[in-house]
């Protein structure tokens, strides 16, 4: 899923305070799950706005709705067409995606940024997530047995370690990043494959990733 | 042999491939447009080594470019070996300083994907890391012996013009202190099958362990694919050596050679002694081609090191030494 973290109040409510109609809208999905803008956030957020802006004698009027993702039309409902409508300013707590999507269908409105978007990852534990995926548009994982080192290592290295690797972490982050080519090595042995770690990787063909301008994909098959 | 026969005809090839022991030194170049600093820095070298590292942005830190400071050491008579780090430019940046360091005659280049950009002066930029150390050398190699690109795109001007490759001797690093321990050798070999002409490694403190390492370099028979430079950097004190071995990743320091260090009444001297016991023991190092001696801002030690490990003159005649 999309990892996203909440950003600090003071810049949220510096980008708000000038509105008088604010809608706080949540996304139920990836948001939701990394616990940055689901209803619960939008609903505590919204709080500390109406509060912030009571202490500075201002105006705003505070509403708050979370749909199911903010990345689909079809979740824009009547009932979130019309809050948003109503607002002269949207917060949104949904991904980057999310933002750019309302602005796109409701062109009228002020969109703010509630979160910043972080990366592809996965929740190792409440409260932690990592990240795993860079989404290069050319998957290598099959060369790796499933560790990533485009996504995973501080360098992107494709032929093995640098000099970084201690105790199985990487000098970057030593405390929370795992040495990606210790894992790497790790994995191949596991599954005796340690031959394979010999096999030459040549320059990664960065055409599929964002190198190549703005991606889009369609699929012929399922349009209408 | 004749200049043709070399593949790039640089000093250090030469005195590796004629059987000498080689002796590299590393020259840091300044952090400003200080071209006075890299001559002072080249004249104390040039005469006590046969070529140096001109490093390319040392531990992430804006400094002169290593083919502009190699430029002004050459003109000292110190050859150059200009690093290229994999951090700061794309396979378009790359490919290009090296076609332009080779027309202005560099001819020795070293691969490495350098110090992590968070460790240095601009932590906010952007980390390049297009290709890595291993494809770098490749490209080098396919853009020496098959005078082609990258990208495949034939090294000339226009499709009848002269094909003009840059010449140059490729060199890589090797650590053999990092983890995964095993898989150094590994490393070490797609390195060499990469193209690597010879190698420097990461500074030995622990001989027992390096031992180790080139027992295996030997077993793969590797040593007889490239040339193997020792990394020696000596020590200024026994704090220095402690804070090394607790904070700076992939570097080994025994115990007993802090200790060595802490109880010398001079230190310093004391640190010395041991590069040059260490230079001696691997010239006698089945394997080991020379020696790369790394005293980054003690260069003016480096002459006194070299004069005392018995390593001069350096040679100037580079017939096979059978």
């Amino acid at each position: 899923m999309i990892i996203a973290e909440q950003k600090p109040f003071k810049e949220i409510y510096e980008s708000v305070k000038d509105s008088e109609k604010l809608l706080v809208l949540g996304c139920g999905t990836c948001v939701t799950v990394c616990m940055a803008g689901g209803e619960k956030e939008v609903g505590v957020l919204a709080n500390q706005i109406r509060l912030a802006a009571g202490k500075d004698g201002g105006k705003i009027e505070v509403t708050e709705h979370t749909i199911t993702r903010q990345c689909d039309e079809e979740f824009f409902d009547e009932g979130a067409s019309e809050k948003i409508k109503e607002a002269d300013s949207v917060l949104s707590l949904g991904c980057g995606v999310g933002v750019q999507h309302i602005v796109q269908l409701y062109p009228d409105v002020v969109v703010r940024p509630g979160v910043n978007t972080q990366f592809y990852g996965a929740t190792l534990q409440q409260g932690i997530w990592t990240e795993r995926c860079a989404g290069c548009g050319e998957c290598v994982l099959e060369r790796f047995e499933g560790i990533c080192p485009i996504a995973r290592c501080s360098k992107s290295l494709m032929n093995g370690p640098c000099g970084g690797s201690s105790n199985g972490m990487c000098e970057v982050d030593p405390e929370n990043t795992e040495c990606a080519w210790q894992l790497i090595y790790d994995r191949m042995k596991r599954l005796n494959k340690l031959d394979k770690l010999m096999d030459y990787q040549p320059p990664k063909d960065w055409s599929h990733d964002r190198d190549g301008g703005p991606r889009s994909v369609s699929r012929e098959d399922v349009l209408f | 042999m004749s200049e043709e026969q070399y593949k790039s005809g640089s000093r250090l090839e030469q005195v590796l491939t004629s059987g000498n022991f080689a002796l590299t030194g590393e020259l840091g170049p300044p952090k400003s447009a200080d071209r006075e600093t890299v001559e002072k820095k080249a004249n104390l070298l040039k005469d006590s080594v046969d070529a140096a590292n001109i490093t390319d942005n040392q531990t992430a830190i804006v400094r002169m470019s290593s083919w502009g400071a190699g430029l002004i050491a050459k003109e000292c008579g110190l050859e150059p070996v200009m690093q290229i780090t994999t951090r700061d430019r794309n396979r378009l940046a790359i490919q290009s300083d090296v076609i332009g360091a080779a027309a202005m005659g560099i001819k020795n280049i070293l691969c490495i994907s350098g110090d992590h950009h968070s460790f240095g002066n601009h932590p906010t930029s952007r980390i390049v890391h297009d290709i890595d150390s291993v494809q770098l050398i490749a490209t080098l190699k396919k853009m020496r012996d098959e005078k082609k690109f990258e990208s495949g795109d034939e090294i000339r001007n226009t499709k009848k013009s002269e094909l003009i490759e840059p010449r140059i001797f490729i060199g890589a690093a090797a650590n053999p202190f990092a983890d995964p321990m095993e898989f150094r050798v590994v490393r070490l070999a797609k390195k060499i099958n990469a193209g690597a002409d010879f190698i420097q490694t990461q500074v030995i403190y622990d001989m027992e362990r390096f031992k180790k390492w080139m027992d295996e370099v030997r077993d793969q028979g590797l040593h007889e694919k490239t040339y193997i430079l020792a990394g020696i950097t000596p020590l200024k004190s026994a704090k220095m050596a402690q804070y090394m071995k607790e904070n700076v990743s992939g570097i080994a320091i025994p115990d007993h050679v802090v200790e060595r260090l802490s109880e010398a009444e001079d230190q310093k001297a004391e640190g010395i002694n041991i590069a040059v016991e260490q230079m001696q023991e691997l010239k006698n190092m089945e394997g080991i081609s020379g020696v790369h001696l790394m005293a980054i801002g003690a260069e003016k030690s480096v002459p006194g090191i070299a004069e005392q490990a018995g390593f001069l003159p350096r040679p100037t005649q580079y017939e096979k030494i059978s």
